[in-house]
Formats: C-alpha cells, sequence, structure tokens
C-alpha cells in the first residue's frame, strides 16, 4: 500500500477524465438549457483539475495561470449564456433546449 | 512647406467630413460658410506651396510629397503621393482661388434651399477631387480626382433631382463620361506595361530618354485624349456638357467652366513629353478635333436662347481651342487659356446666375432685355467677362486666345493643315464675339420683354427683377478684376513678360513647339484679330441692337445640328441590337453556367440540410461523437509509437 | 496517508457532485449538486497547493457563478421537475453517454499509458516557500508574461456585461408609453 499512498498525478488525471465525461453526457441528455450550462460548467472544471494536476507535476505555474483565465472566460460565458436563456425564455417560458430549432435545414 | 501639400486637398476633405456630420445642424448659411472657410484656407496654403517654390531655383522646383504606399503587388507600386511642381501649383491656385469665390457666391444663391449644407457636401467634396486630380503624382491618384470630379458632377447636376430632366441630365454626364474614363484606363494600363510604373514622372523620362516605344506613345495619347474628350465635352462626348446646366449655376460656374473639364487639358500638358515622342499625325488629331470642336459649339451657341447654354456651347468651343493650342504644341498657351477662360467664364456664369437669381428662375434670354438699370453690378461685370472672352484687348482673353492663333498659325512641321485650322480658330473667334455681344444685348439692352411675361409668374404678382446680394456681387466683382488684367500672367511683348512661359518652361521644353513668326506677323495678327473681332461685335449690334437686319438663327442650329438626336437614334437602333446580343449572350451562355452551378449547390444542399436538425443536443451529440473518434485516432498513433 | 484520505474524500464530492447535475432532474437540485463538485475540486486545489486558485474556485465559482443559475431559476420560474423518463430523440438517451464512457475509456487509456513517462521539469520550478508564495508566483506570472492577456480579460468582461443587459433587457414600456402618445398629439 505504500505505492498506493502516493498520490500521483495520473490519480488527478482519471478523476479529470470521469468527471469530464459526465459533464459531456449530461450536455447529450439533458433538455433544460439551465443544466446543460451547468454540465458545460463540469467539463470546464475537469480542465482546470488537469492543468493544475500538469502544473505540479512540471512545476510550472503557467498552468495555474491559464486556469486563471478559464476562470474569466467561464465567468463571461456563463453570464452571456444566462442572458440568452433568459432572454428566451422569457417569451417562452416553457422551452427547452429541444424547442428552440429556428435553424433548422 | 512643399510636404504639406497634402494639407491643400485634406482641407476640403474636412470640409466635407464636418458637413456630412454637422451639416444640417449647421444650416444655412453657416455650412455654406464652413466650406467657403475650408476652400479659402486651402487657397491659402496653395500660395504659401506657390511662393515657396517660386523662391527655389528652376530645377529645385518640383517635389513629391509620398503619403503612403498604396498599392505595393509585386512589379506594381503605386503611392498615395501628391506632386508639387509650377503646373500642378499653377492648377491648384486657380482651383482653389475660383472655388473659394465660388463657394461665397453659392452661399447667396442657394439659400433658403431645402438641402443647402447637402450642396456644400458636395462641393467640397468636388474641390479635394479636383485637388486630386491636379497633385496626383501618378496616373492613378488623378484617377481617383477624375471619378471623384465625375461622381460630384452626377450628384451636383442633378441636385435638384426631383426634376426629371436633371436627373436625366446627370445620368447622360455620368454615361458619356464613362466612355473617356474607359480610355484613360486603357492608357494608364499601356503606361504600365511599357514603362512599368504609373508615375507621371517615369513615363514622361522614359518618353524624353526615347525608351518609350513611338507606337507605343502614340497609343497612349489617343487613349488619353479619348479620355480628355469625355472629360473636356470635345466631339464627339461633349453632349453631357450642355445638358449638365440643369445643375445649379455655381456648379455650372466651378465645374462645368472652371475647372473639372478644364482637367483633360491639364492631362494633356502633364504628359506632353509622351505627346512629342507619338507619331505626328496624333497631336494632329487632337488639334484638328480641337478646332472642330470649337467651331462647331460656336456655331450652336449662336441660335440658343437659355441663357445658361449659350454660356455651356462657349465652353465647349473654348475647351476646343484649348485643345487646338495642345495639338499645335502650345502647351503654355493651352494653360494661360485655361487660366484666363476660367476667370471670365466663371464670372459669366455668376453673372447668368446672378440674373437668373433677380429673374426669379427665368432662364429665357427672350424673356429678359434691358436689365442693366435693375441689376448695374452684374450687368458692369458680366460686360467685362464679355470684352474678354470676345478677344477685345487688352482683357484677358484676348492674349491667351492671340496665343493660340499664333502657334496654329506658326506650326512648323504641317503648315498646310495648321494654316487651314488657324483659319478655322479665327472664324470661331469671330462666332465667338457675335453671339456673346448678342447675349449681352439680350439680356441687358433692349426693350424689357420681361414685362410682358409678368403674367405667367402668377405668385409673383409685380415681377420685377432686383439685383442680387452682396454676397454673390463680391466673387463677380473679383473676377471681373481678374478678368481685366488676366493677361499679364503672360504677356508676348518682350522676353520677361512672358511669365507663364518662364514658369512652366521645365516641364513643356521637350513637348512644346516654337513656331517661327517674325514680329510683323505677329503683330499682324494680333491686331487683325483683335480687328475682326471688334467688326464681329459690331455686326452683332447691328444685329441684335439696331434690328437693322433679321436675325438669322436655324433651328438646325438651335438644335445642336441634331447631333444629340443622332446619337439616340443610333443608340436605339444599331446599338439597341448590339446590346440585345450581348444581353442573349448574357442570358443563355453566362448565366446558364452560373445557374448550372447553382442548381449543382442546391441539389447537395438538399441532401446536406438533413445534418441541421436545430436541435442543439444533436449538434453537440456530433461534436462529441467527432471528439471520440479524434482521440481514439491519437491514441492508436500513439500506442503504435511507444509500441 | 492523509493525502490519500484527502483525495478520496475530495473525489467522492466531485464524482457525486457531477452525478448529481446530470442526474436531479430538479434544477435547484442540479445547481446544489454543482456546488458540492466545486468544493470538491477547491479541495483538491489545495492540496496540489493552488491556493490562489481554490480561493477563486469557492468565490466566484461557487459564490458567484452557481448564485447566477439560482437567480435565473428563480426569476424564471422554470424549477418544474424535468421529466427524464421521457426522451424526444431516443438516439441522444443511447449515444450521450456511450460518447461519455467513450471519452472516459479512451483518456483514462491514455493516462494510464502515459503514466510513468520522463518528465521535463520547468527550470523556474513551483515556488513553495513562505505561505502566499503561490499567490505571488501566479500574480508574478499574470502581470508579466500575460498582462496584456489579462488587459484583454477585463475588455472580455465588460463587453460580456454590456451584452447581457441588452439581451436581457424588457422594452421600455414607459418610454414607449410616452412615446405613443407624443405621436398622438403630434
Amino acid at each position: 500500500m505504500i505505492a498506493a499512498a502516493d498520490v500521483t498525478p495520473t490519480w488527478y488525471l482519471l478523476l479529470a477524465a470521469a468527471l469530464f465525461a459526465i459533464g459531456c453526457t449530461g450536455v447529450l441528455v439533458r433538455r433544460n438549457p439551465l443544466v446543460m450550462f451547468m454540465c458545460i460548467e463540469l467539463m470546464l472544471n475537469a480542465v482546470n483539475l488537469s492543468f493544475v494536476a500538469f502544473s505540479r507535476t512540471y512545476l510550472d505555474i503557467k498552468g495555474q495561470t491559464t486556469v486563471f483565465f478559464v476562470l474569466v472566460v467561464a465567468a463571461a460565458e456563463v453570464v452571456v449564456g444566462l442572458g440568452i436563456v433568459v432572454a428566451i425564455l422569457r417569451r417562452r417560458p416553457s422551452a427547452n433546449a429541444d424547442d428552440i430549432a429556428e435553424l433548422k435545414g | 512647406m512643399l510636404n504639406v501639400i497634402w494639407l491643400i486637398p485634406l482641407l476640403p476633405l474636412c470640409g466635407f467630413v464636418i458637413n456630412v456630420v454637422l451639416g444640417r445642424r449647421l444650416g444655412d448659411p453657416k455650412s455654406g460658410l464652413l466650406a467657403a472657410a475650408m476652400c479659402g484656407a486651402a487657397f491659402i496654403v496653395t500660395l504659401v506651396t506657390y511662393f515657396d517654390l517660386v523662391s527655389r531655383p528652376e530645377e529645385a522646383r518640383q517635389h513629391v510629397a509620398t503619403i503612403f504606399s498604396w498599392i505595393p503587388v509585386g512589379g506594381l507600386s503605386v503611392d498615395a503621393a501628391f506632386l508639387a511642381d509650377p503646373l500642378s501649383i499653377t492648377m491648384a491656385l486657380f482651383i482653389t482661388g475660383i472655388g473659394t469665390l465660388i463657394h461665397l457666391y453659392a452661399v447667396g444663391y442657394m439659400h433658403g434651399d431645402p438641402k443647402f449644407s447637402k450642396f456644400f457636401v458636395y462641393l467640397n467634396l468636388f474641390a479635394f477631387s479636383m485637388l486630386m486630380l491636379v497633385l496626383g503624382e501618378n496616373m492613378l491618384v488623378t484617377f481617383l480626382g477624375w471619378e471623384g470630379v465625375g461622381t460630384c458632377s452626377y450628384l451636383l447636376i442633378s441636385f435638384w433631382h426631383t426634376r426629371e430632366s436633371a436627373a436625366t441630365a446627370g445620368k447622360k454626364a455620368f454615361v458619356t463620361n464613362r466612355v473617356g474614363d474607359w480610355g484613360f484606363m486603357i492608357a494608364m494600363f499601356l503606361a504600365f506595361q511599357a514603362v512599368g510604373s504609373l508615375s507621371y514622372s517615369a513615363l514622361n523620362s522614359a518618353a524624353m530618354g526615347g525608351t518609350l516605344v513611338r507606337s507605343t506613345a502614340t497609343a497612349i495619347t489617343m487613349m488619353l485624349f479619348l479620355g480628355a474628350c469625355g472629360k473636356s465635352a470635345q466631339l464627339p462626348l461633349y453632349i453631357w456638357l450642355p445638358d449638365a446646366m440643369e445643375g445649379p449655376t455655381p456648379v455650372s460656374a466651378l465645374i462645368h467652366a472652371a475647372t473639372m473639364v478644364t482637367a483633360g487639358v491639364y492631362l494633356m500638358v502633364r504628359v506632353n513629353p509622351v505627346i512629342a515622342t507619338a507619331f505626328t499625325w496624333a497631336p494632329a488629331v487632337i488639334a484638328i478635333v480641337g478646332a472642330a470642336t470649337a467651331l462647331f459649339a460656336a456655331t450652336v451657341a449662336v441660335a440658343q436662347t437659355d441663357i445658361k447654354k449659350v454660356l455651356a456651347y462657349s465652353t465647349v468651343s473654348q475647351l476646343g481651342f484649348m485643345f487646338l493650342a495642345v495639338g499645335s504644341g502650345a502647351y503654355v498657351a493651352a494653360i494661360f487659356h485655361m487660366v484666363t477662360h476660367a476667370f471670365f467664364k466663371a464670372l459669366l456664369f455668376l453673372g447668368s446666375g446672378s440674373v437668373i437669381h433677380g429673374m426669379h428662375h427665368e432662364q429665357d434670354m427672350r424673356r429678359m432685355g434691358a436689365l442693366r438699370k435693375l441689376m448695374p453690378i452684374t450687368a458692369g461685370t458680366f460686360i467685362i467677362g464679355w470684352l474678354a472672352i470676345a478677344g477685345v484687348p487688352p482683357f484677358a482673353g484676348f492674349w491667351s486666345k492671340d496665343e493660340i492663333l499664333l502657334a496654329a498659325w506658326a506650326h512648323p512641321t504641317n503648315p498646310a493643315l495648321f494654316k487651314v485650322l488657324w483659319g478655322v480658330g479665327l472664324f470661331t473667334a469671330l462666332l465667338t464675339a457675335f453671339y456673346m455681344t448678342r447675349q449681352v444685348i439680350m439680356v441687358f439692352f433692349g426693350k424689357a420683354r420681361w414685362e410682358d411675361h409678368s403674367g405667367d409668374h402668377g405668385a409673383h404678382g409685380d415681377f420685377k427683377p432686383h439685383e442680387s446680394p452682396a454676397i454673390m456681387l463680391l466673387p463677380l466683382v473679383a473676377l471681373s478684376g481678374l478678368s481685366i488684367v488676366g493677361g499679364v500672367l503672360n504677356l508676348p511683348f518682350t522676353d520677361s513678360t512672358k511669365r507663364l512661359l518662364h514658369w512652366l518652361e521645365p516641364l513643356v521644353h521637350f513637348g512644346e513647339i516654337e513656331g517661327h513668326a517674325s514680329a510683323g506677323e505677329k503683330w499682324g495678327l494680333a491686331v487683325g484679330t483683335a480687328a475682326l473681332c471688334l467688326a464681329s461685335m459690331g455686326v452683332a449690334i447691328f444685329v441684335y441692337q439696331r434690328n437693322r437686319a433679321q436675325a438669322v438663327e436655324p433651328q438646325i442650329l438651335a438644335d445642336g445640328w441634331r447631333y444629340d438626336r443622332f446619337v439616340s437614334w443610333f443608340m436605339g437602333h444599331p446599338g439597341r441590337q448590339a446590346f440585345e446580343a450581348t444581353a442573349w449572350v448574357d442570358r443563355n451562355i453566362v448565366d446558364g453556367a452560373v445557374n448550372g452551378v447553382a442548381t449543382g449547390v442546391r441539389r447537395s444542399g438538399a441532401v446536406l440540410r438533413r445534418t441541421q436538425s436545430g436541435f442543439v443536443r444533436n449538434y453537440a451529440l456530433l461534436i462529441g461523437g467527432g471528439v471520440v473518434l479524434m482521440l481514439a485516432w491519437f491514441l492508436l498513433r500513439a500506442v503504435g509509437v511507444f509500441g | 496517508m492523509i493525502e490519500v484520505i484527502v483525495f478520496i474524500a475530495a473525489s467522492l464530492m466531485v464524482i457525486g457532485g457531477a452525478l448529481g447535475v446530470v442526474l436531479r432532474s430538479n434544477p435547484v437540485h442540479a445547481a446544489l449538486s454543482l456546488v458540492l463538485t466545486l468544493f470538491g475540486v477547491a479541495v483538491h486545489f489545495v492540496s496540489m497547493e493552488a491556493h490562489f486558485l481554490a480561493a477563486v474556485q469557492v468565490i466566484v465559482y461557487a459564490g458567484a457563478i452557481v448564485v447566477l443559475f439560482l437567480f435565473v431559476i428563480m426569476l424564471l420560474g422554470v424549477d418544474k421537475v424535468e421529466d427524464l423518463r421521457t426522451e424526444p430523440m431516443m438516439r441522444q438517451r443511447y449515444l450521450g453517454p456511450l460518447v461519455g464512457v467513450g471519452v472516459l475509456g479512451l483518456v483514462g487509456t491514455a493516462v494510464i499509458v502515459a503514466r510513468g513517462r520522463t518528465i521535463v521539469q520547468s527550470v523556474e520550478g513551483l515556488d513553495t516557500v513562505g505561505h502566499d508564495a503561490n499567490v505571488k508566483q501566479l500574480a508574478r506570472s499574470l502581470f508579466s508574461d500575460y498582462v496584456f492577456a489579462f488587459e484583454l480579460t477585463s475588455v472580455l468582461l465588460v463587453i460580456a456585461v454590456v451584452g447581457t443587459v441588452l439581451l436581457a433587457r424588457r422594452p421600455n414600456k414607459g418610454l414607449q408609453a410616452a412615446r405613443e402618445k407624443a405621436g398622438v398629439n403630434a
């Protein structure tokens, strides 16, 4: 158990992969646009986790800097995304993601 | 100061931008005064540049100010550059100077017009384009200005576009000019092909150095001349200019008399070494076209009844004189006449505008008469303009016209042809004196015929012509002063009084053809011409003032030799068939290919559109699937490498 | 040993929260599950000595973004339960998890295959001396190498805020009424 007692980067990367996969599945199966956004946040967090893990592995602060930017962009993305959701749902209160299909070819 | 010549076109451009943005708010008359101030500032900068240029030694009087590299593509490198040399600065001086006066005049003339500020937007844009044209260091910058003035001309001719005739006249001017522009473009292509550059200095030095092939030089000359014919209203492309009188009168004065229409002459003078390199028949063609246009337009002017139409045909005729000078190799005389013509023709147009203004937009000379008492200043200045254009010494027109006739008379290489052209020119000068006298008498002397028609103007119960406001009279007085003394630019008496000749000498000495005429010949020609012109004026007074003889004004002359109708017929019948044939090719072959492509795209689109379900989750699924496939590919590759 | 315990506990939070987001049919519950995940990730950050990011994670994500989600849910009254048993597009139901499993399997394989490979370490190294070493080092990186990108993010945030205000604002009824009134009078 000595080897297992050491938390290696691989553990973190596997956790990140699992988190990303769950988030990805969520985007694909959920219909509520708000929940789809939350799932996207899960995927972003998975990536952040792997970035920090790599930062620690390679002993390089740039990985953490990138996470900082991801956080900022995620915040902007959520703000705009929720603005769009509000604008849409105000007109059609019961809409889910499948009801908004005006771009059908 | 030469480094800031870009300021000259920039100032009117600023006026244009300010008036576009704030023009409506500034309103009448502030936006007009702003435009005039910008033009005046450009004049001052030009004046300073001029003095700087004068203070330099002769060989240093040339400066190229490059603003930026405009089109650096492979072998073609065109800079947005301005050229300051005696010729361009001379042009810029009278463009900005007369332009300022006309801007001021327009403030009075356009007063109360609902589109007042828009008028000055166009006018400043015109000044900018015209300055680009003359200051351009290469043909492309000139062409930019060339098209710019064409556009402004179109916009200003059809300024009162609610009037059907004005809209049509604008379109006519635009379309006719395109024919000439085509020539200009071909000339540019040829120049690039021959010397690999579009700059005037490269083209001219190639011509002077003998590296420009003679046939190429001839082709460039003829194509540029075609362009000049369009812009400067020469046969066969003159037809737009008389119709252009539909525009407001300040426009007629600025664009269709003083500046834009002289662009063709400027261009020919600019490339004079190329013309000198061409076969000798090329300048002869230019001279013949010029003389023919001069005579043709003068005969038409004799029978016109519209006050502005007379001046329009007169302008065409005087431009013909300038081309006669160019063809005779007398470039300085051409520029000299251009300048004096700008003075007196702008004066005459502005005077006619003042008359039209005072007559409440009546343009028919048959309804005028005896206006000198009611409009003394307009009448006085108009009479000065009349004496100047008729060639009465010592007014400006006499000197320049005499120079041109002398150049034709003394042409050394082809005396027989040029003697004939001289005869045509002389006869045209006599006709000019005749029809201008006719106009002055019909408008300002004789019986007051407007009283008979006062009833026509229903709204104005007591119709009475009135003198124009001071802001319109000031430019008239200034221009009449210039029309009197304009001749001092280039007096032929001694070498030192030929100021314009010395000034332009370095630019034209390669192309300038020196005629051989003894002093006696010169004096005889000058005195003889002046005497004949006076006699012609006497005949006109005899006919129109004293009514001693029946006026001969055949209808065919009033119709402009029915040339206009011929063009319409030609375009309507044989031309139309050619257009129909072209249209058929376009419809069935060009469109067929295009439609075939479109059909193919539509069919494939119909298949592919099924992937566009519109469901965002569906798209996400496709992206996810793609990610999985790409991951698999990377992984397999990596494992393969490691394994 | 304590590290392993922390890792397992935090990972359970992360995975449990993530499953909650995907599986809870009530959006409010999903949002709360998201908080759980975010806290778990913050714990991981702390254990990897990324203290500043851990703090930001809690403040920005859990504090701001999730609150924003909850606000929108309440504002629009869409906190009704989504019926997860029905699925209008059955393909989505099967292929969605399949994609998830595919990603997990492939990335997991890659991670395990690459495990133990030689690691090129940065010459700078991570500064772990002192209680605020991580913050200082991150700040130095942000305001030297990435200062331009950092300034741009402020522009991005301003644009996002302005855009959202424009998107979400109601047409001004009072103003409209006033205009109509003026039109009638004129």
